[in-house]
């Protein structure tokens, strides 16, 4: 189990992270979202104690990251957003000398590493000299560095980095089956990618954390008025005005003709209502028949846009 | 600590730096040879360890640019810093790493005194002394060095500063006989380390000059270790 409390990073006159807490219960996956320079690394720096917060605490199954720093390491793989990799070794004595760090035992290491490798599918280039591997690669000698002595935390800052579109349904499944087994963080700038992965997000933006929850329930809440799209064979003007007279539609707005003789309508419905019965029973009753009807739920980006200002940045 | 120093070790080898100290160590080592023992028909390789001690200033700085500057630069200092090993663990497998392959070298020279021996009577005493004073001097060096690449992440930066230090030191040596003030030249004799090091080329083996490379070196480690600590706990 993570628990952060109240940590605070400050430069100078600058907060790079402030009064941030949120914990991660084992065996769950958290997505980490953040515009750049909102304190993502800072933050998942701090757990992994690579520097210290000014204030606060970070403590992993019971351990503070200060006070028992070795049990804490002990227990955390970090794949930071530089993989770091030592470019002058091969793969295999690298992860060998990652293993070498977290004391792993020389009996069964080859195994270890070799199942390593299979898994984040390098078995193929482990002989070859790191810094001849394209970027893909090295993302994942970094990812199997961070698995290298099955640390039940896995901490990765934008693991899918670099990677082409195949490897990153690949390295998205491999994080979802690790979360099976591992207490995860994962920070990321693909929402797509936290919302298949994370059961959990956690927002911070500027340095402070502005949302944590499931995402189901980070998802109702923008969805206080639910919005439908509806095709209607007919005039805009007298769709319009019939669907507007149902109890529930806060309004209705047209959305240009996509197919000949029809139109497409934004209905914007208020929260607790369920109009669809009545939308497609009086549209057909007046003659006007409904081609096709869809809910346009928000997505992670509409949440991520509205805490975090909506302007520039991911 | 181990595998740190297994790693640095190895890194030396890996790149030009390792065979260039030695390279242009032993190149030196063996010019000297030629001339102060061959040539002037000398049996003392002690003096010849003496009269190469200028080549710390040019060869430490290569040694011990890289040690933690490329680390930084390149951020694999995150493995180890995240890593269950301790601060003092990375700086002191890295120290020694250095060390090793300085004592490797060093080594290497022992061809010189045997050679010497098959031709004339080796003082053995002095000889050790000289090269027990010679590595701890080098030790020393090593140190500053180290200290010098927690600073920067620019290993240029880092040889640089390295340098201009051990020219200092050295400096410190050549400027003392020419002071008026009998107080700054106890300070500077108090601290000179190439001084130090005649009593070994003389046989003569005392505890304070082995005391003081010890401290020399542990004070610049202490201060390596509380350089990466600071970075850590950085607030500027």
């Amino acid at each position: 189990m993570i628990e952060i409390n109240h940590i605070t990073k400050r430069y100078g006159e600058n907060y790079a992270v402030r009064d941030v807490s949120f914990t991660v219960n084992p065996g769950e996956i958290v997505g980490f979202l953040g515009r750049n320079g909102a304190g993502k690394t800072t933050t998942m720096n701090i757990i992994t104690g690579y520097i210290s917060s000014t204030s606060g605490t970070v403590t992993i199954d019971g351990y503070d990251v200060l006070k028992d720093p070795i049990e804490v390491k002990r227990r955390i793989g970090y794949l930071p957003e530089l993989p770091p990799l030592y470019m002058d070794m091969t793969v295999w004595d690298y992860l060998n000398f990652s293993a070498d760090l977290k004391h792993l035992p020389r009996k069964n290491r080859g195994q270890h590493i070799g199942d390593i490798c299979g898994l984040v599918r390098i078995g193929d280039i482990r002989k070859r000299l790191i810094k001849n591997l394209s970027k893909g690669y090295k993302q994942r000698v970094g990812l199997a560095q961070a698995l290298i002595g099955n640390p039940q935390v896995l901490i990765l800052d934008e693991p899918t980095v670099g990677l082409d579109p195949r490897q990153i349904i690949e390295i998205r499944n491999l994080i979802r089956d690790l979360g099976k087994s591992h207490t995860l963080i994962l920070s990321s700038h693909i929402l797509q990618e936290v919302s298949y992965v994370c059961e959990r997000v956690v927002i911070i933006n500027k340095g402070r954390l502005v949302a944590q929850d499931q995402l189901n329930n980070l998802l109702q809440g923008v969805n206080e008025n639910r919005i439908l799209v509806a095709r209607v064979a007919g005039s805009e003007r007298a769709a319009a005005s019939i669907i507007k007279n149902i109890a529930g539609v806060v309004s209705v707005s047209g959305q240009g003709s996509y197919e000949p003789e029809t139109v497409d309508l934004e209905i914007t419905v208020a929260p607790g209502n369920d109009v669809r019965r009545a939308i497609s029973t009086q549209l057909v009753k007046a003659g006007y028949p409904l081609l096709m009807f869809k809910p346009m739920d928000a997505t992670l980006e509409d949440i991520f846009l509205r805490l975090t200002d909506g302007k520039d940045g991911m | 600590m181990a595998a740190i120093f297994r790693r640095e070790l190895q890194a030396y080898f890996l790149s030009p730096i390792g065979y260039a100290f030695m390279g242009f160590f032993l190149m030196v080592a063996g010019l000297f040879f030629t001339v102060s023992n061959l040539f002037a028909g000398s049996a003392s390789f002690v003096t010849t360890l003496s009269n190469m001690s200028f080549i710390f200033m040019l060869l430490v700085p290569i040694l011990t640019m890289r040690l933690m500057a490329e680390d930084r630069k390149s951020k694999t200092d995150q493995m180890l810093l995240t890593a269950p090993v301790s601060v003092t663990s990375v700086v002191m497998g890295k120290y020694l790493a250095a060390l090793a392959m300085f004592a490797i070298t060093l080594a290497v020279t022992f061809i010189y005194p045997f050679i010497l021996s098959r031709y004339g009577t080796l003082p053995v005493a002095e000889m050790v002394g000289g090269y027990l004073g010679f590595f701890l001097l080098g030790a020393s060096f090593i140190s500053v060095g180290l200290f010098m690449s927690t600073l920067s992440e620019n290993q240029v930066t880092a040889a640089a500063s390295t340098f201009a230090v051990l020219l200092a030191i050295y400096l410190m040596d050549v400027v003392t006989p020419y002071l008026n003030q009998p107080w700054l030249v106890t300070v500077l004799q108090w601290f000179s380390a190439y001084s130090r090091f005649e009593g070994f080329a003389t046989g003569v083996l005392a505890l304070s000059p082995v005391l003081y490379y010890l401290s020399f070196t542990g004070v610049f480690l202490f201060l390596s270790i509380r350089a990466v600590e600071k970075r850590r706990w950085s607030e500027g």
